[in-house]
């Protein structure tokens, strides 16, 4: 048995620290473009770049990008709070966008600059944390379901029934620990929207998880994959991409979205406010929009991306995959997170304050 | 998201000057002391780095603490106590009172482990000595995070504690089912232990180590039982080192954060989690920072139990 069961690095996983990597080799610029110095800081969730992206961005447009990692979006809000440090294109999530644009901290997008937006599926030109992407573009989507180890479990576990009102998998089964997402599948399976924010459902799931506790064997800090893998849970919330890893490593693991519906997260290109390169920053958001480079993105990070031309080109097995690709029906019953305020903030972190301690 | 390991501002109390190991040439300092220019050259370095890194920061977390906040990103200082009528709700004290709880009984267990292995090092060979000495202080070669994931392999359900029972299970030919060690408040006070133990075996040693064993030796030959020489001779005489070893584990494990996270189950959250959850997702600093100091106020009542103690055993006090 390995000491670290899953070496490899996921890419909301903190393990690495936040490196940076010089990419691409200095050559001549080939081309001038106007005054800007052909240079573009990149701040990107860790393995979620395509493997030759960079250097092939640099060989066309004579740009060299610099990459910065960060290994959650409390992080990147945190960085870029007190004034922008230098970074051009980030990659923030669907309510922090929101939250973003609120703080001035994005700047608008040129689309005139951006021509391969056409090549985006049409569900994904419009964004209820961006309305008409004035600020951001699609980069990758997935969703968070249920990872289950098909042995163990009776049929597909296919409600979040199993993991929120259940004693059957008591004491094997595992909860992410992000406040906002576990809190809005709670309130998806009482028959909620995903971002309620009356006090009244707040207290009935927060009771519920109370309730549930005894049967829960912990809040994963996001290493839920980890515990599936181990067998020390049989069922696991987490993201697609997470289980998608292991699920390479064993065959007796899945991953289904329950039928009452989830979230569906969506990580964005944008632009910070103060970006010392703008230009380049609409060109590189340009080029990872192309199909090619699409392809290339998604063949190595395994999420779902919002660019048909791009899906077009890759495999039967990542197009096809229904842990990638969930069906239509099971996409309408989810949602998007949606930034509420701090009042509502609040109220989700009071009661997940008390739901831990219990 | 674990880099917060630095969130508790109590936590830079925690290791203040190390146990005095027989410091020789004492008069050289104290004729060193006298001379003005050698004080303040040597003063102010320490003094900037504590001034800058430590006091300033501290400062500025304590402004915020009494600020309220401004839409996302914006803080004003009303000097509103807020903040602090929050922070002492019962939902918050609860979760102090847990921390305190868990801190507690990691210094006991600390205290009753860190004893006979302080012992064992006094009274042993000389030459013995620093090797064990050495092996104390070992793992602090490996970062405080590797040491806590090996753990986790340590007492996983397939884990090397499991897999051990499972072996002598089935030589023994008993049925076994594997036992739930971690994700739980016991593999949290377990961590805690694992990682504080050097803290309370070190000025224990110290303490001892000076103790003048023919003091021992005089109570056997006086009638007196081997148990009530420890009682009488030996835990008197280690009690600076145990009051040194007492804070230097109850202050830390107070502010743990990184173990209860990593370890603990789904009731095992301390104060520290909660303030990292402030400063991030909920990203209201304010309250974060109100909570902070909540803990400080309690790192200094305990400093200040200590100096009473202190006062109150004068005599048994190294100096």
């Amino acid at each position: 048995m390995p000491l670290f069961p899953n070496g490899r690095l996921s890419r909301r996983r903190f393990l690495a620290g936040t490196g940076a990597v010089a990419a691409g080799i200095s050559i001549l610029p080939r081309q001038g473009w106007a005054a800007e110095e052909a240079k573009l800081n990149f701040y990107n969730w860790d393995t979620y770049i395509g493997e030759t992206t960079l250097e092939d961005f640099k060989a066309a447009s004579g740009v060299d990008v610099k990459m910065d990692l960060f290994a959650d979006n409390d992080e990147l809000f945190a960085k870029l709070k007190e004034g922008n440090p230098g970074y051009d294109v980030i990659v923030p999530s669907n309510d922090f966008v929101e939250r973003m644009i609120k703080a001035n901290m994005l700047m608008p997008l040129d689309h005139k600059m951006i021509p391969n937006k056409a090549n985006l599926q049409s569900a994904f030109l419009d964004a209820a944390f961006d309305p008409g992407r004035k600020f951001s573009m699609p980069y990758m989507w997935g969703t968070i379901g249920i990872g289950y180890r098909i042995s163990k479990t009776d049929g597909v576990p296919d409600s979040w029934k199993w993991l929120l009102d259940s004693d059957r998998y008591k004491g094997k089964c595992a909860l992410l620990s992000e406040t906002t997402s576990v809190l809005g599948i709670v309130f998806k399976y009482m028959g909620h929207g995903l971002n309620a924010s009356d006090p009244k459902i707040i207290k009935a799931a927060e009771e519920l998880l109370i309730r549930q506790k005894p049967n829960i064997k912990l809040f994963a800090p996001d290493n839920g994959q980890d515990l599936l893998l181990s067998g020390e849970v049989d069922l696991t919330m987490e993201w697609n991409g997470d289980i998608l890893q292991v699920m390479e490593e064993d065959n007796d693991l899945s991953y289904v979205v329950p039928k009452e519906g989830s979230v569906v997260w969506q990580d964005t290109l944008a632009i910070a406010s103060g970006a010392p390169h703008p230009e380049n920053a609409h060109k590189f958001i340009d080029f990872l929009l192309g199909a090619e480079v699409g392809a290339g993105v998604a063949k190595v990070i395994q999420y779902a991306t919002p660019n048909a031309a791009a899906k077009a080109l890759m495999p039967d097995s990542y197009s096809k995959n229904p842990a990638i690709y969930p069906s239509d029906e099971t996409l309408a019953a989810c949602e998007a997170l949606v930034y509420q305020g701090s009042d509502v903030v609040r109220l989700y972190n009071d009661a997940w304050t008390r739901i831990q301690s219990a | 998201m674990w880099s917060g390991s630095t969130m508790t501002p109590g936590r830079v109390f925690s290791r203040p000057e190390p146990p005095e190991v027989g410091l020789a040439g004492g008069g050289a300092v104290a004729r060193q002391r006298k001379h003005p220019l050698v004080f303040w050259v040597s003063a102010l370095p320490p003094s900037l780095w504590l001034f800058g890194f430590f006091l300033a920061p501290l400062a500025i977390v304590w402004v915020l603490s009494f600020g309220e906040k401004r839409g996302l990103i914006d803080v004003e200082i009303t000097w509103t106590l807020a903040n602090y009528v929050r922070a002492l709700d019962p939902l918050y004290l609860g979760v102090v009172a847990k921390s305190l709880w868990i801190s507690g009984v990691t210094t006991v267990l600390c205290l009753m482990i860190g004893l006979p292995v302080a012992l064992g090092i006094v009274f042993a060979p000389g030459r013995w000595k620093p090797i064990l000495l050495f092996l104390v202080i070992l793992p602090f070669w490996t970062n405080l995070l590797i040491r806590t994931y090996a753990l986790i392999a340590v007492l996983r359900t397939r884990g090397y504690v499991n897999f051990t029972l499972e072996w002598g299970a089935d030589t023994l030919g008993l049925p076994f089912e594997p036992l739930a060690l971690l994700y739980n408040n016991a593999a949290v006070v377990i961590g805690l232990v694992y990682v504080h133990l050097p803290f309370m075996v070190l000025p224990l040693y110290a303490a001892l180590d000076r103790m003048d064993k023919l003091l021992i030796e005089a109570a056997l030959d006086l009638g007196a039982s081997q148990l009530r020489a420890f009682v009488t001779i030996v835990v008197p005489l280690a009690v600076p080192g145990i009051i040194s070893g007492v804070i230097l584990v109850f202050i830390p494990a107070l502010g743990s954060y990184l173990i209860p996270d990593l370890l603990g189950g789904t009731d095992s959250q301390m104060i520290a989690n909660v303030i990292e959850r402030q400063f991030k997702r909920a990203n209201d600093w304010p309250f974060g920072a109100a909570l902070s100091f909540l803990l400080m106020y309690l790192t200094f009542g305990a400093l200040a139990i200590r100096s009473v103690l202190a006062k109150g055993d004068g005599g048994l006090e190294a100096k």
